[in-house]
């Protein structure tokens, strides 16, 4: 009784208020925003700027493994002698570029753009909500992830440069490594602390604050992802930052976590403790990081649903199979993760058991992939640009996700672990996967975020160039991994004899990207022209069903004029008998 | 704009958004001591021999910590059932002992931390130590997390009482939530290093 | 006002409530007890280990049940748990079985 009055009395006092209230300056707005809308913007745009910087430190890579030894023009002197002598990369360097390119484009790039981005602007639209739950802590999410790219780009600037022990950081290497370690595990910090804060925010969000009517089978694809991809990052996470505190301490404090007994370098014994446990370390890792192979394609799965039943003009084919199978494939990734650890003495019993739980989780992304290709059958297929990059992502995760079969398989694993075939593995699955889902979801989105779209023969150019580029990078280290050749080798297998007969993809590869980062112009000159020029568009310009279309585009503060109700299904697209195409979710 | 269900529960959940964020953050907690005792079993029995907690461990000061920290969560549960009961000068009684009881159990951490360190025996002599120092290291960072946000709704924080009477419980029993949570881990990691 | 019953306690309730925690403390205490007077028994490892787990065991879900209210929560709250459990338990032992399975040698 109190309650209720006293909740009017606060909302009476809060209208009353705003109507006082002055309009929040320029950081409040843009910089300061609790806004879920603007700190999707802030995530995506920030996580656009590192895929471009881990790209390139790429495009640098890719010179020294197809010109193995040879000097770069230029940049030798801008990178100094330390790293780049008379413009010849250095293995350090490599080490460097290769370890931070990996590091940057999982945890600085895709996931901040595909969960941060997306995740933050559509899933409270789609849901008509006003906002996320929290969205205070919402704003501390992004911070936290700043401080945490902020942290990886100032450790290239310290003595020893940057962390140079793979993405993996695997133990002892990564406990006697320079002093840019350090600052990897402290931004790792960072950036776990964002992306716990942002799980919790998603999850109680999508509980607890979608629409009257919108049941949890009425969710769109794109929100069960999001919702899935939430429980993956608050559950595994933790486990890595708990060894990332470790490694701390076996660097700063001393201690032998991962410091076997009797350890020897450089001719010198080292003076710790010992009795530590190098596969701690691994163990601990890939406990994350095998669920983060998930949360990296579980939002571009959600992206390409939503954008192939628009496009198709009808419903998703296999809604309720595909909904388990996201939450099957959820619970699995916590239990395959030793499949990356096959070459490390482990026995029969528990190499079997992790090959079985790996082959298992191989079935729900199979039900998904082929619930996505089914649901095209009998469209009316739109070839705009979301849907080109929608429809190139079928194949190309395809193509990805059997390659990763016989690396699941115990025995077929030796002589693949660690070669370039593994590197093309999940780059097929990753770039012309997941970041083809992510480009889709741009072009798709943008409408909404801008009011305006995006221009489609620029569009198409960044497209095709992207999936020819791809393809040519990718496919050939399939071959040069099954040659034999080596990941993280700094001359590209130049130094090997049995790989003189495959080391000429290198220079294919390398080819591939450089004119791959030339099609990325379009892509960027699209999406800075379009702001102020690209075609105006109302509420609805895909003719869309879910509930982020019912929104002005852009949507104000609070997002809806009304708070919105859902009256049935998210695909209900070309129903017989109907009287429009397309009957959206939050018509009566 | 107002987000729904701050106060109020939503009815077919019957919860508020900050009971389910809470629990959601205590998991995420529960696989982070997860992990540093996941590591402590896969050291230990890795090693041949392996010191048992009292050979090097104040079990005593230890002991007395554990009814320190039980009790401070006593003192909790109790803080919040009096702003249920209305009487608010009893609930700042009892979250001025949750906060102060707190810190008796940091000030007895200080004196067996500093008397490890004056007999030499540091994170990086042993992997007992390492774990000890780092498990109750850990475990302390989330005690003062706990009190810092405590003695905010015991001081500045409890202006909302006024206010918003039903707000200021959750809040008061979702910080309760997160202080038990941290004698939870208290109360494994007490017989794991000490008494093991 | 009917929506929010469940967040309003009656003052009985809240006595009911008060003397179960006053019993869970006495019991708490109890049990730190029985678990420092055992462990001075110096028991053989893997009984010693069974022993203080299973009493922590019980005083951790008395924390839990009852003052973290664990006891009469909501559906929702029990599925996260649950999830987060299962995961813990392999967290915790998965590793030390695949090093038991396993070369490694020290």
């Amino acid at each position: 009784m109190s309650q209720t009055t006293g909740t009017v009395a606060a909302g009476g006092a809060h209208v009353a208020h705003a109507a006082h209230h002055e309009e929040p300056g320029f950081w409040r707005t843009y910089v300061f925003s609790t806004d879920h809308k603007v700190i999707g913007i802030q995530y995506a745009v920030t996580g656009l700027l590192f895929l471009f910087f881990g790209f390139s430190l790429m495009m640098l890579m890719r010179y020294q493994l197809a010109y193995p030894g040879t000097a770069f023009p230029l940049l030798g002197k801008i990178l100094g002698d330390s790293r780049m002598p008379g413009g010849i990369m250095l293995p350090d360097f490599y080490n460097e570029l290769g370890a931070m390119h990996g590091t940057i484009m999982v945890f600085l790039g895709v996931v901040p753009l595909a969960v941060g981005g997306f995740g933050n602007f559509v899933l409270p639209l789609q849901i008509g909500a006003p906002d996320m739950a929290f969205p205070r802590i919402n704003m501390a999410s992004y911070q936290c992830f700043f401080l945490g790219g902020v942290t990886m780009l100032a450790s290239f600037f310290v003595p020893g440069g940057a962390a140079q022990s793979g993405w993996t950081s695997y133990a002892p290497l990564s406990v006697i490594a320079s002093q840019g370690q350090t600052f990897w595990l402290i931004g790792m910090i960072f950036l776990i602390t964002s992306s716990l804060l942002g799980a919790v925010n998603f999850i109680t969000t999508t509980i607890q604050l979608r629409a009257k009517g919108l049941t949890f089978m009425r969710f769109p694809f794109f929100v069960w992802a999001q919702f899935v991809t939430s429980f993956l990052l608050l559950l595994a996470f933790p486990p890595l930052e708990a060894a990332g505190i470790m490694q701390l301490m076996d660097r700063v404090a001393g201690t032998s976590f991962f410091l076997p007994s009797g350890l020897v370098v450089s001719g010198q014994a080292l003076t710790n403790a010992g009795g530590g446990n190098p596969l701690l370390w691994q163990h601990l890792f890939w406990f994350l990081a095998h669920p983060e192979v998930y949360v990296l394609i579980l939002p571009a799965f959600g992206i390409v649903a939503e954008i192939i039943a628009n496009n198709t003009r009808k419903p998703l084919w296999g809604y309720k199979p595909m909904v388990y199978s996201l939450g099957f494939l959820g619970f699995m990734s916590f239990v395959v993760w030793a499949h990356h650890m096959f070459m490390t003495g482990m026995g029969t019993a528990m190499a079997a058991f992790f090959q079985t739980t790996t082959m298992i989780i191989s079935i729900p992304s199979v039900v998904i992939l082929t619930a996505l290709i089914l649901s095209l059958w009998g469209g009316s297929i739109r070839y705009n640009t979301p849907m080109l990059f929608a429809l190139g992502f079928l194949p190309m995760f395809g193509i990805g996700g059997l390659t990763g079969l016989p690396l699941g398989l115990n025995v077929s694993d030796i002589p693949l672990h660690d070669t370039y075939y593994v590197i093309a593995h999940f780059h097929y699955v990753v770039a012309p996967g997941t970041i083809f889902g992510l480009f889709a979801g741009i072009y798709y989105w943008y409408p909404k975020a801008t009011g305006r779209k995006m221009n489609e023969t620029l569009g198409k150019i960044h497209f095709w160039g992207s999936l020819i580029c791809m393809n040519v990078i990718f496919m050939p280290m399939f071959k040069l991994g099954l040659a034999g050749v080596s990941r993280r080798l700094f001359d590209g297998g130049a130094s090997y004899a049995f790989a003189a007969p495959v080391l000429h993809l290198n220079v294919v590869s390398s080819w591939g990207a450089w004119i791959m980062a030339l099609f990325q112009l379009p892509f960027i000159i699209n999406f800075f022209w379009s702001i102020r020029h690209g075609q105006k568009v109302g509420d609805n310009p895909w003719e869309a069903t879910t509930i982020e279309w019912s929104a002005p585009s852009p949507p104000p503060h609070g997002n809806f004029l009304a708070p919105p109700q859902a009256y049935r299904g998210p695909y209900e697209y070309s129903v017989p008998g109907a009287a429009k195409g397309f009957q959206p979710q939050f018509e009566a | 704009m107002e987000i729904p269900y701050t106060v109020e529960v939503r009815r077919d959940t019957g919860l508020t958004n900050g009971k389910i964020g809470i629990w959601l953050f205590l998991a995420s907690e529960v696989m982070l001591f997860g992990a540093l005792f996941a590591s402590y079993i896969l050291i230990r029995t890795g090693m041949p021999v392996w010191p048992r907690g009292d050979t090097i461990l104040n079990v005593p000061l230890a002991t007395f910590n554990t009814i320190v920290l039980i009790s401070s969560s006593v003192t909790m549960v109790m803080a919040w059932a009096s702003l249920k009961r209305n009487r608010f000068g009893t609930f700042r009684v009892y979250l001025g002992s949750t906060v102060l009881l707190g810190g008796v159990f940091l000030l007895v951490k200080y004196f067996e931390y500093s008397h490890k360190f004056e007999n030499g025996l540091f994170p990086r002599t042993s992997n007992f130590l390492a774990l000890y120092f780092t498990l109750t290291g850990l475990h302390m960072l989330h005690v003062i997390g706990g009190m810092a946000v405590n003695a905010y709704l015991w001081g500045p924080g409890a202006k909302l009482w006024k206010t918003n009477p039903e707000w200021f419980t959750n809040r008061v029993e979702n910080s309760g939530l997160f202080w038990h949570f941290v004698d939870l881990v208290w109360i494994f990691l007490f017989p794991t290093l000490y008494l093991l | 006002m009917s929506s929010d019953h469940a967040a309003v306690d009656h003052a009985a309730d809240i006595d009911k409530h008060v003397k179960i925690y006053i019993t869970v403390f006495v019991a708490l205490m109890a049990l730190t007890i029985i678990t420092v007077a055992i462990s001075r028994l110096h028991l053989p490892v893997h009984q010693a280990v069974t022993i203080a787990l299973i009493v922590a065991v019980i005083k951790g879900s008395l924390v839990a049940g009852f003052f973290m209210h664990l006891i009469s929560e909501k559906k929702l709250i029990y599925a996260v748990l649950a999830l987060t459990v299962a995961f813990f338990i392999v967290l915790l032992f998965v590793p030390m079985l695949t090093h038991n399975n396993g070369f490694w040698i020290h």
